[in-house]
């Protein structure tokens, strides 16, 4: 059973559709007892930073999130979801849930030769590490981003993917058995596809 | 590489899915989550749909339309029409929409942008510019209420405010060239181009892939919208909902 959480951030409903069209048992989890039934979770989340951080603290639901990603679950961050799992964001004020060793930083525009700068808008290719997360995923295709800071990791072993935008962003973390994607898999077609049911059937 | 979107852009009208032209003479197409439905299958870059009754109703937006599309809805949505509150922007984003856009609330209430930004995130917040050529110079002059009101306010002026102001993407929508598939305007394109550093779409004449082409490739990077060419086919506009992207 995967748990969604369920904290009122807008892309649950996205990622509710695709895992009930891959026949993948989920719960939407709003409850901190709901956790203990969920073999895995992920963690949606758009928007602004802070907002996030604030809803997910309002929901009641942070200790017992945190308590399971301790017990070892497998645990996934999507976009805003991937960057509340590090440190904090230039984009906000509040703290992040410390989970990756990594904050938050906006896309450098500098860096891009040509208009447009942020944010990072569309569909961009990626560089992937070996990971069963990214079984069947057409690199070259890529995935859809929207959003205008991205992680910095402290460390190059927590990095999975990256992407091309002025810079090297990274764009997909592990640490133990924490992962994040930034770009947003609920809407990338077959790609995105590939990434949740492979979150799905990841050994525990 | 970052790549160039293209996005069929839907009109909404008395809860059927239109084609205008120069912003008149709505046109039925059919039921727009059937459109959305055919879209997903197609695997298109992105969508616009926008609710054209809205502003002139002087309502709100349609939650049951957004939620209705959200259901379908298996590609990045952009959705407009009678956004003018912070809260009409978190009602929308919590249904499942990637961004908002905003076109009378921007300008008559510029401050909207940048208190919705701050609550659903720049990147979410799309400024819609619809222009008309006006008066004996044919100048380019912001229009809304489905281009009946005119706006004092000069066209490269307003569109340099919107990234300061919290904005994350604007759309230029050419009212002259809406549904006649006559090409996109070129010109006015350029100007917004110049005007502003955001990420970019233009709307209003594609009549081809080729015309999609020709805006790529003078622009780099730059958002591809178009509705007659992804609702009709053939000299006599048989509907017909179709899509092809750049690949």
């Amino acid at each position: 059973m995967i748990g969604v959480v369920n904290y009122g951030s807008g892309n649950v409903a996205a990622i509710s559709h695709v895992l009930y069209q891959a026949r993948e048992p989920f719960l939407l989890v709003d409850t901190p007892g709901q956790f203990a039934e969920c073999e895995r979770v992920i963690l949606p989340g758009v928007g602004h930073f802070d907002t996030t951080m604030t809803m997910l603290e309002q929901s009641g639901l942070v200790n017992a999130l945190l308590k399971t990603v301790a017990e070892g679950k497998p645990f996934l961050g999507i976009c805003v979801g991937m960057q509340i799992l590090g440190r904090g964001s230039d984009e906000g004020v509040k703290s992040g849930l410390g989970l990756i060793e990594a904050d938050t930083v906006r896309i450098d525009s500098t860096r891009l030769a040509n208009k447009p700068y942020t944010p990072h808008l569309g569909w961009n290719s990626v560089t992937l590490k070996s990971h069963a997360l990214f079984a069947d995923v057409n690199a070259a295709s890529g995935f859809y981003f929207l959003h205008s800071y991205h992680m910095a990791c402290d460390h190059q072993e927590n990095v999975l993917a990256t992407t091309e935008y002025g810079d090297t962003l990274v764009c997909a973390v592990q640490q133990g058995n924490v992962y994040g994607v930034q770009f947003h898999p609920e809407k990338s077609h077959d790609n995105g596809v590939s990434v949740l049911t492979n979150f799905c059937k990841m050994p525990c | 590489m970052l790549r160039s979107r293209v996005i069929p852009c839907l009109l909404v009208h008395d809860g059927g899915l239109v084609k205008t032209e120069k912003f008149s003479s709505a046109k039925y197409v059919g039921d727009p989550l059937n459109a959305v439905r055919i879209f997903n299958e197609k695997k298109v870059d992105e969508l616009v749909v926008l609710d054209i009754d809205a502003t002139v109703a002087g309502r709100g937006p349609d939650l049951d339309l957004v939620a209705k599309l959200t259901k379908e809805c298996r590609m990045p949505l952009c959705f407009g029409g009678g956004v003018s509150t912070v809260e009409d922007g978190l009602n929308i984003v919590s249904l499942g929409v990637e961004k908002v856009a905003l076109s009378h609330a921007a300008i008559s209430n510029p401050g909207i942008i940048t208190d919705m930004a701050a609550a659903i995130g720049s990147q979410s917040v799309v400024v819609i510019v619809d222009v008309k050529k006006t008066g004996l110079l044919g100048r380019y002059s912001i229009v809304t209420h489905n281009g009946q009101t005119k706006w004092p306010v000069e066209l490269s002026e307003y569109v340099s405010r919107l990234e300061n102001l919290g904005a994350g993407e604007v759309v230029v929508n050419s009212v002259d060239r809406d549904g006649t598939m006559s090409g996109y305007d070129m010109k006015l394109i350029d100007q917004v181009r110049e005007a502003t550093s955001l990420p970019l779409t233009a709307l209003g004449g594609a009549a081809s892939l080729d015309d999609i082409r020709a805006l790529v490739e003078r622009h780099r990077i730059i958002g591809a919208a178009a509705g007659s060419l992804f609702v009709f086919k053939g000299p006599y506009k048989a509907v017909l909902i179709s899509y092809q992207n750049l690949g």
